[in-house]
């Protein structure tokens, strides 16, 4: 990966640039003309109602799809992905939103699951320092590593899978609903961990449905309907003009929900 | 969060031992206090089989003091080799939470061939041995290719496979319906009569002793060095002791009467190299990893295909091996070899071991350990004059015990928070 220190000379620039980008299952145009830049120690996060290309977008980067037609720049050179491994060793790693941790092995062995050192006698001993390193960056609170998954909490599953992306030296990485599942204690922690892993200079695209969290950690908020760009927000955007550009209108079920409510609101008055 | 997580790390602390909620073993009492905890949230290990093979082996002496005489454990030794290695090859399958019901037509299948490529047909005896399992690799390959291509569950392909090898092994014994293998030659020998030197059975008694004080010393430095927590050299030399007493006092025993058969030999060798390579190879962490999360195991590159292959071919390969053994012993090929009992005997063994029957958690060990406890049954109960009718209806009953177990112990360690 010798290439990619030469373009970090001049300013600020994208490590991960998508110009153009579509996506078609036969007939169905999952993306169209999808334009985002990701920014070395920024979180960018995704936003879009269910069917808005998401999932389609975050598979495409983690090399899972081609894309029909637009590029994909890495680092400012156009690159083209032909599977998973093809994205990790450019540097992106994805933690998927069902994790895909292996219960049964303890936290040093799902790290390394893949990616163990010296397969005829693991090297054990090295592979745990790693580990201790990574979350202790990470700051995790994992009590053993070598205690097995299934005895750690939501959060610590999250922190484990994220130290597990981090493994790999990755410039970005992508996190899919990692709040999703979690507790209001946990979510807090996972949001620690994304702010140190933006602090660390990699670049993080977050999808979330909440926006209370992505308001707490983003630095831009990008939507997306019905597989195109539908703006590119501040967080400080009003809740109203997010909603709408998720939804793709000023009328829609929220915002006719809110009128039909404060109908209500004024009859009973009226009433009264 | 607070912010106590964010003080910085007593700089002489070990990596692993900075979390203070976490309690540490340092002593060996502490050790023994931390293992009667596991044991208390269900992660049982081999205690509930040594307690098994502790009664059954009270039992039958009380009954019959013949049973423990050193010539009989000679006897259940050899007897254990060839059903042992056979569940070896059940670990495997298990092991991916998968299961090959057609190990005892294969083996039978097995000793066939060697009887008429070796005996009928005159060829060399290692390349019999050798065309024996490479029929088992092939039968083995074919169930993982039904597996990864299809999707067939094991269960149906191997019951399938079990009628065609039992057939297979009656087309190739033909109508004589059975072979004697030539008695004096050293396949016969082998199986019946080849006994370890006394002075060999000892020395090979003192080797895993001398491993574990080099290893563990070896470990100990490497991880002092690296700032983790270390065993303390006591333990590991105790250990080291306790397990060099064991062995030594079992080998003295055995060699009261005729010593330890090489065949057994054979089988406890084939045991540690599955353990080595199921707990210390990426092959090995990639079988518990599959049976543990396919999926995760797919997503993370593992080739979850070949692990498939790899473990059925295992399977199969072994359970060949298993009868020529069992061939060897008997000294002829039948069409009984490998039918009636072989076959759940072998899957009960692996699992009365403490292999799990739901995929992700076993170990080599609990083929030995599984297989002496079946035999133990079927050796007592046939000194008690029982007969085979009486031996399926304990050895049965056992079986349905030791999967009791594993499910308490499995629901155990749910609610502990450990599955």
């Amino acid at each position: 990966m010798s290439s990619n220190t030469s373009a970090r000379s001049e300013g600020p620039q994208p490590i991960l640039s998508l110009r153009k980008v579509s996506k078609n299952f036969g007939a169905v145009a999952a993306l169209t003309d999808i334009d985002l830049d990701v920014f070395p120690g920024e979180v960018v996060a995704l936003v879009g109602d269910n069917g808005a290309g998401k999932s389609t977008l975050i598979k495409t980067l983690a090399g899972a799809h081609s894309p029909t037609s637009g590029s994909i720049l890495f680092e400012g050179k156009e690159v083209s992905m032909n599977g998973p491994s093809d994205a990790l060793d450019l540097g992106i790693a994805t933690v998927f939103q069902d994790l895909a941790l292996c219960e049964n092995l303890d936290v040093v062995a799902n790290i390394f699951l893949g990616q163990e050192k010296s397969a005829l006698h693991l090297d054990e001993t090295t592979m745990e320092v790693t580990s201790w390193t990574l979350l202790n960056e990470l700051a995790a609170r994992i009590p053993s590593v070598r205690d097995v998954v299934a005895s750690l909490s939501g959060g610590q599953r999250q922190t484990v899978a994220i130290a597990r992306s981090l493994l790999s030296n990755p410039k970005i990485i992508m996190l899919d609903e990692p709040t999703a599942a979690l507790g209001v204690a946990q979510t807090a922690e996972v949001l620690n961990l994304v702010e140190r892993v933006k602090a660390k200079g990699l670049g993080v695209i977050m999808i979330s449905h909440n926006m209370q969290d992505v308001r707490a950690i983003a630095d831009r908020i990008v939507v997306l309907r019905l597989g195109k760009n539908n703006g590119v927000f501040d967080v400080s955007a009003s809740n109203e003009a997010l909603i709408g550009a998720i939804t793709g209108a000023t009328d829609n079920a929220v915002s006719r929900r809110a009128k039909r409510l404060a109908e209500a609101e004024t009859k009973t008055e009226e009433q009264a | 969060m607070s912010d106590s997580m964010h003080k910085p790390n007593d700089s002489n602390a070990l990596l692993d031992r900075s979390d203070i909620r976490v309690t540490h073993s340092n002593s060996i009492a502490d050790s023994l206090k931390a293992s009667i905890n596991r044991v208390k949230s269900g992660d049982l290990g081999s205690l509930p089989v040594i307690i098994g093979l502790v009664l059954i082996w009270g039992i039958f002496t009380v009954i019959n003091p013949i049973f423990l005489s050193p010539n009989n454990l000679v006897n259940l030794l050899f007897d254990c080799s060839t059903v042992g290695i056979i569940a070896l090859g059940i670990v495997c399958v298990l092991m991916l939470g998968e299961i090959d019901l057609s190990v005892g037509s294969m083996s039978g299948v097995g000793s066939a061939l060697l009887g008429v490529l070796w005996v009928n047909q005159g060829w060399p005896l290692a390349l019999a041995i050798g065309a024996s399992l490479c029929v088992g690799a092939m039968m083995g390959f074919a169930y993982a290719f039904l597996r990864t291509k299809f999707g067939m569950p094991s269960f149906v392909s191997t019951l399938a496979g079990l009628l065609a090898l039992l057939g297979f092994q009656l087309f190739l014994l033909g109508s004589t319906g059975s072979i004697n293998l030539p008695y004096g030659s050293s396949m016969v020998d082998f199986g019946q009569l080849m006994i370890m030197p006394a002075w060999a059975a000892h020395f090979f008694a003192l080797i895993p002793g001398v491993v574990i004080v080099v290893m563990g010393a070896r470990i100990r430095d490497k991880r002092q060095s690296a700032n983790l927590s270390a065993k303390s050299l006591t333990s590991i030399i105790v250990k080291a002791l306790l397990v060099t007493f064991a062995l030594q006092a079992v080998a003295f025993y055995l060699n009261q009467s005729r010593g330890v058969p090489w065949m057994f030999g054979l089988f406890i060798l084939l045991v540690i190299l599955m353990n080595y390579a199921l707990t210390r190879t990426k092959w090995g962490r990639y079988m518990f990893a599959v049976g543990g999360n396919a999926e995760a195991a797919r997503r993370a590159g593992i080739n979850v295909k070949a692990i498939y292959i790899s473990a059925f071919v295992l399977c199969s390969s072994l359970a060949a091996l298993g009868g020529v053994l069992a061939a060897s012993r008997l000294a002829s090929a039948s069409q009984q070899a490998g039918t009636g009992d072989v076959n759940l005997n072998a899957i009960a063994a692996a699992v009365i071991g403490g292999t799990s029957l739901f995929g992700g958690r076993g170990s080599a060990w609990s083929a030995l350990l599984g297989i002496i406890v079946i035999q133990s049954i079927a050796n007592g109960l046939t000194l008690l004059n029982l007969s085979s009718s009486h031996r399926y209806m304990i050895t049965g009953a056992v079986l349905a015990i030791a999967v009791i177990v594993d499910s308490l112990a499995r629901q155990s360690r749910v609610s502990h928070g450990k599955a």
